[in-house]
């Protein structure tokens, strides 16, 4: 079970932040990650323009 | 003790912190952002009507002038719709600078570079504050009404409202800012196919004679728009000839109209509170018209020295009858055309004429579009979504 984030395709264009339910993700510099509160829902996967973002929930 | 802190220096925030700025109110905007209006997540068009309500734009936030828009089927044909008043493609790294400027000189205080961690609230349950960070020195700033004017890439809207994009309700979008390419350089060009920009479009916003931000945007799926794109280039050398000035990406929320936007001390505002147009996902005039509505109930309630939620609640009564109703309305249509395939859409753009597109946009009823879907037999069941 993981969320992962590839830095080199990801543009921090926030379209992540915007689709999460919980609030797991923010963005400054980079994307910043609670793994306390994410559910691993996946909707940021889906969401990101770039694929940029691998979520594993088995 | 400040009247208003606004998180966000965007359109909808500085037209908030102007708007109370001018009516004698200490307000302070604080924006992440090292550079105010950059990057850019956008298009970059407005309309040219827009000035109504911004005042005038000067030459130097303007990359090029438009006359109206050229729609294409997937066919290839296409309709010119050519506005009596025109448009814009900003250059919104100036523009976005430009607005806040404005606020500053009517008395409001920018901040960029600043960070908003969290916003604090009072034992009774009011919003009264932010935590924030500057240069890494936290610091902390109270006042009597929050504005949430983050835009939707942020997570404080969902912290103090709940508020989140539906993910089928966003278009995942990207754009590239090309140079040295072959365009028609004074209307902005959209491309409708279900099968090239499903639920969306692709776009070529002019930025000069060859110039303009290439960009498409489509419903999130496991196919990226980043495939898309390349699809959309391969199919248009004139465009692919070009070179990359500049990639952009992001989310533009087609729907999902937030429908109460206030809480004791706390109102959200703009494409935080997803005010944008559902229908081409522009969200500049949404977001200054929301600020500036927000903004006037603002004023009003810290006059009368109540910011309670029910006090602040005017904003969505006057938000919702100003606005919500016809982008609700546009959002309707939206949801009628995503239903359409590359054929009907062929069908569509041939029967339809320019007044026709021109009239929807003033907020013409939808029953009017249905009529000249109906010319075409194979339309009329889709007409009859817009009854």
């Amino acid at each position: 079970m993981a969320w992962n984030l590839n830095i080199n395709k990801c543009l921090r264009c926030g379209g992540c932040v915007s689709v999460c339910p919980t609030a797991a993700l923010e963005l400054r510099d980079n994307i910043i990650y609670d793994e306390k509160i994410c559910t691993l829902c996946a909707l940021c996967e889906k969401a990101c323009p770039v694929e940029a973002i691998k979520v594993t929930n088995q | 003790m400040n009247d208003a802190l606004i998180i966000g220096a965007g359109p909808a925030g500085t037209a908030c912190a102007k708007k109370l700025a001018e009516n004698g109110f200490s307000v302070k905007v604080f924006d992440k952002r090292p550079e105010i209006g950059a990057p850019k997540r956008c298009g970059e068009g407005l309309s040219e009507a827009s000035q109504e309500f911004i005042g005038r734009i000067p030459d130097k936030c303007i990359a090029q002038k438009i006359k109206g828009a050229r729609l294409y089927a997937p066919n290839g044909r296409y309709l010119d719709v050519i506005l009596s008043l025109g448009g814009f493609v900003l250059e919104r790294k100036v523009f976005d600078k430009w607005l806040a400027e404005e606020a500053a000189k009517a008395g409001a205080v920018i901040r960029a570079n600043t960070f908003v961690s969290s916003i604090t609230k009072d034992a009774k349950g009011y919003f009264n504050g932010i935590k924030g960070e500057f240069f890494g020195n936290e610091f902390e700033e109270k006042a009597k009404v929050i504005v949430c004017a983050t835009g939707a890439e942020s997570p404080l809207r969902n912290r103090a409202l709940g508020v989140f994009s539906k993910v089928s309700l966003v278009d995942s979008c990207i754009q590239y800012e090309m140079t040295n390419i072959d365009i028609v350089p004074d209307l902005i060009h959209i491309y409708l196919s279900s099968e090239l920009a499903p639920r969306g479009y692709a776009w070529v916003f002019p930025k000069g004679e060859r110039k303009a931000n290439v960009g498409l945007g489509i419903i999130p799926q496991d196919k990226k728009p980043r495939e898309y794109m390349n699809e959309f280039l391969k199919l248009h050398p004139e465009l692919s000839i070009g070179s990359i000035l500049e990639v952009n990406a992001g989310c533009v929320p087609v729907g999902g109209l937030v429908k109460d936007m206030v809480e004791n001390g706390f109102v959200l505002c703009g494409e935080a509170a997803n005010h944008v147009n559902p229908i081409h996902g522009g969200g500049i005039k949404e977001a200054i018209l929301s600020g500036q509505m927000a903004a006037n109930t603002i004023a009003e309630c810290l006059r009368k020295n109540d910011v309670s939620k029910k006090a602040l609640s005017t904003f969505n009564d006057t938000w919702w009858q100003e606005r919500g109703k016809h982008l609700k309305k546009v959002e309707k249509l939206r949801e009628t055309l995503e239903k359409l395939s590359d054929s009907d859409l062929n069908d569509l753009v041939d029967a339809l004429k320019p007044e026709d597109i021109i009239d929807f946009a003033r907020g013409g009823k939808l029953s009017v579009l249905a009529k000249v879907l109906m010319r075409k037999p194979r339309l009329v069941s889709i007409a009859r979504h817009l009854l």
